[in-house]
């Protein structure tokens, strides 16, 4: 990837013209990523994995047999037969429609806070690194300070004060995960803003937003998307310990962690309503786990064979 | 080896500032009053002023931090505003149950992932290998509660072995105190030893490939016993890496798993308390904990230098 990048690195600042030539370079890079993740064993099933999770998740309302929410006080606890597949639970809900409205929040707080992190921690990480001096010393020692808690422990404590709701375990769950980031792309930007490339743009007088836009965030870019392929399936199983505890999408809404919670204590008489949507936050988070690997081995050439 | 431990004291110094500044504006960060959030609407207004004028909450926000500060100095952490005793003696009742969970899920995961990784990574590519991968695939992705349930439902509805819930001291019941340990320290020991057997695979087998390892071969030693005298040694340091890096897991699954087994530990104060919405409590019991994982990395850190002699005169 450097060589495409390293080339327009030089030459953008001073005309336009190396840019469309750049472009073809880029994409028949994409493309090899591409060939790459999908030559690993597992990568397309974990692709397979992600999008069935993704189009149950945006199909929910169409191919959602029952109304989540619908109680049915006479068919409590009911065993999975034809009119309910995965069966019913301690008030008559239909557990195969609450576990499809729950892909969509594991997905949503999964992907959102890990997005959330990319984004405060690639804009703090590269402040830190492009500034250096006390900026960088406060900027890394705070997320020394965050990565002092316990990951679990801390968004327990900011979902308690920030309120219960996917909103706030996004929230809490994109501040546990930002360090991360920030410390990958600072030290990206250290060592990319000593390559010869940005010193370059430097000399032709690109001004500091440029260089750090153009020159060392698009070479820093691998390794925080391989963080973040890996750290969403971390971020939903984090959604669903939360949901498990209380926080999370309150009742009577949907979420894996909560549902499994509820029917803890009918582990006896109904375990299907443990059963499903912990078999579904497994096999998402198996799949999510391949497709990460998919994305590091493509992406790193060091791991290439 | 004084110096490094000096110097890593004093690094830890802005950390643990910063770490205060932050547990203290967590009861700031509640949307709305602190105080109609933690107490219910037909509490008695004055009940709530005394509350307020208690915790400093009508003092501006300096003011607060330093008074909060100084009573931290002296080691007062608050109060719990539910039963109104210090946070200090909250922690301290439940401590021992969570030290002996963390004690035997780390035996279990030791016990566990030591054989698995050595054979996982001595007998490459065979069944052996791809039970420990399998192993260590499944237990990295298998959230916490629901192996907890699996447990329950496995060893205390069907089988009727183990008790599924409660809480009798080892050290004083003896066996019935062990048995009610057993599937949570398993619960939190599998986990962690899923992440040991892949680590102390990958390492090994880098091990292996290493020089020293053809010259023990060279030499005519049986494949154990360069396991056991050249490589087991070297691929050692990545696990005390990982297993200081998941120390923080592993307190995160203790508060599920204390939550689960209803275990009366640290973990399980720490759920009440947000639950109570107890602020003070919560507030002093993340602080403790957060300095607890302070210095068990440093800890960490300083066992690297013990294992590994070129770490130390870096």
């Amino acid at each position: 990837m450097a060589g495409s990048i390293r080339g327009s690195g030089i030459a953008e600042p001073a005309t336009a013209v190396a840019r469309p030539s750049l472009r073809p370079a880029v994409r028949g890079r994409r493309w090899e990523i591409l060939r790459q993740a999908a030559r690993t064993r597992l990568g397309p099933l974990g692709v397979l994995v992600m999008l069935l999770a993704v189009t149950v998740a945006l199909l929910a309302p169409v191919i959602s047999p029952y109304d989540p929410l619908k109680q049915d006080l006479g068919h409590t606890l009911g065993r999975p037969d034809r009119a309910h597949l995965m069966g019913t639970d301690n008030v008559g809900r239909d557990v195969l429609s609450r576990m499809i409205w729950g892909t969509r929040v594991s997905l949503l707080a999964g992907f959102g806070s890990v997005a959330l992190a990319m984004i405060a921690g690639g804009i703090l990480g590269l402040l830190a690194g492009y500034a250096g001096g006390q900026t960088d010393g406060f900027v890394m020692r705070l997320m020394d300070a965050v990565l002092s808690f316990p990951p679990l422990v801390l968004a327990l404590a900011l979902g308690a004060v920030l309120g219960a709701g996917l909103g706030g375990v996004v929230i809490a769950l994109g501040v546990v995960y930002t360090p991360t980031f920030a410390r990958l792309m600072r030290g990206q930007v250290l060592t990319i803003t000593t390559r010869e490339y940005v010193e370059a743009a430097r000399a032709l007088g690109a001004p500091g937003w440029r260089v750090a836009w153009h020159h060392v965030l698009p070479n820093a870019a691998a390794p925080i998307v391989i963080q973040a392929s890996l750290s969403v399936a971390f971020a939903i199983l984090a959604e669903a310990s939360l949901s498990f505890l209380g926080l999370g999408v309150q009742p009577p809404g949907a979420s894996w962690g909560s549902m499994i919670n509820a029917g803890r204590g009918y582990l006896q008489q109904a375990p299907w309503i443990v059963f499903w949507p912990g078999a579904a936050l497994f096999v998402t988070v198996v799949g999510l786990n391949f497709v990460g690997d998919a994305v590091r081995d493509a992406l790193d050439p060091r791991l290439r064979k | 080896m004084g110096r490094l431990v000096f110097r890593r004291l004093l690094a830890t110094i802005p950390v643990l500032v910063l770490v205060t500044a932050g547990v203290f504006a967590l009861i700031h960060l509640t949307p709305g009053d602190p105080i109609d959030v933690m107490m219910a609407e037909s509490v008695d207004d004055s009940v709530k002023a005394n509350l307020r004028r208690e915790l400093g909450l009508d003092q501006p926000i300096y003011v607060q931090y330093a008074t909060w500060m100084r009573r931290l100095l002296r080691g007062d952490l608050g109060r719990s505003i539910r039963n109104g005793e210090p946070v200090i003696e909250n922690v301290s009742r439940r401590i021992r149950p969570s030290l002996q969970l963390a004690a035997l899920a780390m035996a279990v995961s030791l016990l566990l992932a030591t054989p698995l990784g050595i054979l996982s990574a001595a007998r490459r590519n065979t069944s052996v290998d791809r039970v420990g991968t399998t192993f260590a695939l499944f237990g990295i992705c298998m959230p916490n509660f629901l192996l907890a349930l699996l447990l329950i439902f496995c060893f205390g509805v069907k089988l009727r072995w183990l008790p599924i819930s409660g809480y009798l001291d080892p050290l004083e019941d003896g066996w019935p105190g062990l048995r009610s340990l057993i599937l949570p320290a398993l619960t939190l020991g599998l986990a962690l030893a899923a992440v040991v057997t892949r680590t102390l695979r990958s390492s090994m087998l880098e091990a292996l490939g290493e020089d020293y390892v053809r010259t023990a071969r060279a030499k005519g030693l049986s494949e154990w016993s360069v396991i056991r005298g050249h490589v087991l040694k070297n691929a050692l340091i990545p696990v005390v890496t990982v297993l200081g890096l998941q120390l923080g897991t592993l307190i995160g699954g203790a508060v599920i798993t204390e939550y689960v087994f209803a275990l009366p530990g640290v973990g399980r104060l720490v759920v009440d308390a947000v639950f109570a919405r107890d602020y003070p409590l919560v507030q002093g019991v993340v602080l403790l904990i957060a300095i607890g994982f302070i210095l068990s990395n440093l800890a960490v850190d300083l066992l690297y230098g013990w294992i590994d002699p070129r770490i130390r005169y870096r």
